[in-house]
């Protein structure tokens, strides 16, 4: 009797799952246009996830106020991936066959931008990551873009910035082995320094969420390098720096546009100080459309001054508009060509294409971290 | 001290450690207010109010989540553990809680680099030496000389004999849970002096870690415990100083629990005992 009970119980569990399941399946058709994101919105990454999210939030929102796309409305289905392994697969799998949307935007990183694109590209759904910058990203397929440069071109900046402004010929590479972005960017600008005469001291891993980087930081310390280079987050970077600073290690240290969060600051305070790094776009960089974006980002979010990846999620859902406007359509064949088509695009993080191998073509700006704040430093075109 | 205790695992210590840290980070402006910042007296005061709350919190969860349970199979209550686990660590996680980014952690102490020749010590990390050794010395005159002690003993001995003697088994294993909720929370904080970026997540690293310490050094054993996390830290920063090991650190001290799980389960300093048929 016990027994039967249970079992209804968990029958009738099952079915209305499965009844909210068939009956939420719409998404693409009505009067309303569904888009999907997927962001770190929770866990060790979750200021990119919020950035990113907050960046297309407002970007939907804007073209909503202005009469939406096509006479329809767009709504944001988002899912956060909890900055976990695995978790990209079902966020997107949830997007494409429960909200039934017609394009996903993400993700930031690197790592989980890579596990959403096969699925992405099996069910021929456009896919557009603002951040991720590993090269192999968009070599998953034709349905994969980004609004961002290539780690091909950021690792190369990256060496002739070590060797031309920081004068370095020996330079320490501190690499996350937990992240695709951090292994492809110590791969390009390993290949590229040493190809350009400087030399590579030692090359040592770290998992990203370590705590203590003493062991990797006193090998370090006793090659003596001119310069540290770490490809890594904004949460590892600010322990790695605090760390080094109490080795008494003076020499820059610098990395790429993982280290972009208020973040590094709060946490690094003054061990941060001097130190380089290179990212998409400066708040600071003075265009009409990064003015307008920084103003309307700041009266949206509580006078929040907005970061790289917030500009890049506005830019990715941006182009995705634009598409979507000049296919006149929201099926995915004609959205993905008119997304391939894009040219000259005037985004808030600066001017860009789109070339044959679906990623952006742009400039890439130097930070130096002064006073406990983001400088700009210089513009690297492509 | 809970797994000697209860004979499980409590996968909501490491989030009352997070917890902890956190409590931490909000009194402390408030002691700064009214000691001035970064004072000797200021930061104990900081240890002692975070551990009274974290103390609290840890009976809280037993109360709730595992008492209930008190007569179900273990795996029942294990599997609670990590829900109770994830409800902490994912509650922390929302914005109007801690939200989901690191905080930065304030310095409760002004920190000096002690240089002896090429070996630099940050005081910290003599800050953190000095306490473990004092609370472990106070544990084990808890465990050892007290009466409260002699009942925790009874109870992991054996909880039926212990009621039948007279024993508040509930009241002695509330009380266990408080003092090592305490003991997270001081974990905690001195683990955010070291590095002070604190998110609700950080708990789940050094969690794991004082898992595979405790098992090294025989579990229930607390120079063991000891031994085994002096160990594991040596091995860990040897690997993470060696390129080409480096990126192995983490798996080190997994590999190293299963080879004692295999040659030696009952830990480098633990006692075999024949499980009683």
């Amino acid at each position: 009797m016990h027994f039967t009970n249970r079992f209804f119980l968990l029958m009738g569990a099952i079915s209305t799952i499965l009844i909210s399941f068939t009956s939420c399946n719409s998404g693409g058709g009505g009067d309303t246009i569904a888009i999907g994101e997927f962001a770190s919105l929770t866990g060790k990454e979750a200021t990119f996830g919020i950035s990113s999210h907050e960046g297309t939030l407002l970007a939907i929102e804007e073209i909503n106020a202005a009469g939406g796309v096509l006479g329809k409305k767009l709504t944001l289905k988002t899912e956060d991936d909890q900055t976990k392994p695995g978790e990209p697969a079902n966020a997107v799998n949830k997007l494409i066959f429960k909200d039934g949307v017609i394009a996903i935007l993400g993700e930031v990183a690197s790592s989980r931008s890579l596990e959403a694109a096969p699925i992405c590209q099996k069910n021929k759904i456009p896919m557009i990551s603002p951040a991720s910058t590993n090269p192999t990203v968009t070599q998953t397929g034709d349905y994969i873009f980004r609004v961002c440069f290539t780690d091909t071109f950021q690792g190369a900046a990256l060496a002739n910035f070590a060797s031309g402004t920081l004068k370095a010929k020996k330079v320490a590479v501190l690499t996350d082995v937990k992240s695709d972005y951090s292994k492809g960017l110590a791969k390009s600008f390993k290949e590229k320094f040493s190809t350009s005469g400087g030399k590579i001291g030692s090359e040592l891993d770290f998992n990203g969420g370590d705590k203590d980087f003493k062991g990797q930081l006193t090998a370090i310390k006793s090659d003596a390098p001119d310069a540290i280079f770490i490809p890594g987050y904004y949460n590892d970077v600010a322990l790695i720096c605090i760390q080094a600073k109490q080795l008494g290690m003076n020499i820059p240290i610098f990395g790429g546009d993982g280290w972009e969060s208020e973040s590094l600051l709060t946490i690094g305070k003054d061990a941060v100080e001097g130190h380089y790094f290179s990212t998409h776009c400066s708040p600071d960089q003075g265009t009409p459309e990064m003015t307008n974006f920084v103003a309307a980002y700041k009266k949206r979010f509580n006078g929040k001054t907005p970061d790289a990846m917030a500009v890049l999620g506005y830019d990715s859902a941006m182009v995705l508009i634009d598409a979507i406007k000049r296919a006149k359509t929201t099926e995915s064949t004609a959205l993905r060509d008119a997304i391939a088509a894009t040219k000259d695009f005037s985004g808030a993080s600066g001017k860009f294409s789109l070339n044959a191998e679906r990623d952006a073509v742009k400039a890439l700006v130097f930070i130096q971290i002064k006073n406990g704040k983001f400088t700009y430093n210089a513009t690297v075109n492509p | 001290m809970v797994y000697g205790v209860l004979r499980f695992i409590n996968f909501a210590h490491s989030d009352v450690l997070m917890l902890g840290a956190f409590t931490a980070f909000y009194i402390s402006p408030m002691i700064d207010k009214n000691l001035g910042s970064q004072s000797t007296l200021g930061c104990i005061m900081v240890f002692v109010i975070a551990a009274a709350i974290c103390a609290c919190l840890g009976i809280l969860i037993e109360r709730l989540a595992y008492r209930p349970l008190r007569n179900r199979p273990k795996l029942t209550v294990l599997i609670t553990a990590i829900g109770v686990s994830l409800l902490i660590e994912f509650t922390g996680q929302n914005e109007h809680v801690f939200g989901a980014a690191p905080l930065p952690f304030p310095q409760l102490l002004p920190e000096q680099s002690i240089h002896l020749g090429n070996l630099v010590i940050s005081s910290n990390d003599v800050l953190t030496v000095g306490v473990t050794v004092i609370l472990l010395i106070a544990m084990w005159l808890i465990v050892q000389k007290t009466r409260i002690g002699t009942a925790m003993r009874a109870v992991s001995f054996n909880q039926q004999a212990a009621s039948l003697m007279g024993i508040p088994v509930d009241k002695i294993i509330s009380f266990t849970f408080g003092l090592g909720s305490a003991l997270a929370a001081i974990a905690g904080i001195l683990y955010a002096m070291k590095a002070p970026g604190i998110d609700p997540l950080m708990g789940v690293q050094p969690g794991l870690r004082a898992f595979v310490a405790a098992v090294l050094g025989g579990i229930g054993n607390l120079p063991g415990a000891v031994i085994g996390g002096v160990l594991l830290g040596l091995l860990e920063t040897f690997a993470g100083g060696i390129p080409g090991l480096s990126n192995y650190r983490d798996g080190i001290a997994f590999a190293i629990l299963i080879l004692i799980l295999l040659f030696k389960p009952a830990g480098l300093l633990g006692k075999a005992t024949v499980e009683k048929v």
